[in-house]
């Protein structure tokens, strides 16, 4: 699914477990984003379009980014 | 950021290594880990037949495509554990991936086979939901292993969940169970040979090798594992890792170099109370196994005997 982008810059951001939708402005890099959301940069991956993209890589207002959480499991 | 390897452009920062990958680089990368565990803790011989249990998540996926590219012989296994949409949409992905690529997918669903799911009989036996659905996933694994004859046992075991582990059976110096947090059990005592070749990797390296790869894995969390302490200790561990990177690293493959063995005697000890259950035949330190037993609480059907070999150290009889 395509979402579309927000206007006056700010980005659409779509986080996982449970999933949902948030707005941030823009622009900015993958690891401000990561810290802006008090989000643990070990714990997630961040990806544009469905690529994944590295910390340094800068978010315009026209990226539709997937913050997806990589820790799971229980203890078997 | 440019790739540490050939200066293109790259997709990931494994600040541990104090590198970045290229998509090219990264899966290599990723290749060369999992072969350098093998190799150094002798898990898989080249002729092996191999039976890798597969949830549908990240890991169990990502080493079941490793393993195959790196050449070996490769069987899953997966088992339905009946939570809901979970169980359901986990056995979409694992199907699927099987079938995409034509491997053989053996499949166990735990309420037809065994009369039990993992929330029912979980509440039934008075186990937490993890501990019923690890003793269960545990115990098929291992018959599956042993009744199919293959020689090795592969789980998706990650570093995140070894650095974990290790991290709660020190917090309350669970022993028994240092001696026995290695890479490779070997077959014995009526167990089969059990290995974690993604011990080098994290699950963000697992996670990102899955999207590379383009290996639609299921992201949801299980809504069991929610809130357990093994998922507290990972965000606790992380949470050292981000200012600390190779904190987790260091962690666990200290332990291994340098203490693990010092555990070894306890581990031992505990295995020598070793009988055959009366039920099944498995190895247990009781009358009847642990499975025998959650099956027995939870209502289900009782497992068939399976014909097991126990070693030495067995007290009792196995027929």
């Amino acid at each position: 699914m395509r979402l579309r982008t927000c206007e006056h810059g700010r980005v659409k951001v779509i986080l996982r477990n449970p999933r949902r939708e948030l707005e941030i402005s823009g622009p900015r890099t993958v690891i401000n984003l990561l810290a802006s959301l008090d989000l643990n940069r070990e714990a997630h991956l961040v990806m544009r379009d469905g690529e994944l993209i590295p910390g340094d890589a800068a978010l315009g207002e026209d990226d539709v980014i997937e913050v997806r959480p990589v820790i799971s499991g229980g203890q078997s | 950021m440019k790739c540490v390897t050939c200066r293109g452009p790259a997709v990931i920062d494994i600040r541990r290594q104090n590198a970045n990958y290229c998509v090219e680089h990264f899966l290599e990368q990723c290749r060369r880990q999992v072969a350098k565990a093998i190799e150094q803790w002798d898990m898989i011989g080249p002729t092996d037949r191999v039976l890798v249990a597969v949830s549908g998540g990240k890991d169990s996926l990502a080493i079941w495509d490793l393993l195959v590219d790196l050449g070996y012989r490769v069987d899953g296994l997966y088992v339905g554990l009946g939570i809901g949409d979970y169980s359901d949409t986990s056995a979409v992905h694992a199907t699927q991936f099987a079938a995409a690529r034509g491997l053989e997918l053996i499949t166990i669903d735990l309420p037809t086979t065994y009369g039990y799911d993992i929330p029912t009989g979980a509440r039934a036996a008075r186990r937490a939901p993890c501990s019923a659905c690890g003793l269960s996933k545990r115990h098929l694994f291992d018959t599956a292993a042993l009744e199919g004859g293959y020689d090795v046992l592969v789980t998706g075991h990650n570093l995140d969940d070894e650095a974990a582990v290790l991290f709660g059976n020190t917090l309350h110096w669970h022993t028994e169970y240092l001696g026995r947090q290695l890479p490779v059990l070997p077959a014995r005592d009526g167990f089969p040979k059990k290995v974690k070749p993604l011990v080098r990797l994290t699950e963000r390296e697992t996670a990102a090798y899955c999207l590379l790869r383009g290996i639609d894995y299921l992201v949801d969390e299980c809504p069991m594992a929610a809130g357990n302490r093994h998922l507290s200790y990972k965000e606790a561990l992380n949470d050292i890792e981000v200012r600390s990177p190779g904190a987790k690293h260091s962690f666990y493959f200290g332990f291994l170099d340098r203490a693990s063995s010092l555990f070894t005697p306890e581990a031992d000890e505990d295995r020598t109370e070793l009988r055959a259950c009366a039920l099944c035949g498995s190895p247990t330190t009781a009358d009847t196994c642990a499975f025998c037993r959650l099956v027995e609480r939870a209502g289900g059907h009782r497992p068939e005997p399976v014909p097991v070999h126990l070693g030495s150290t067995r007290r009792g009889s196995t027929t």
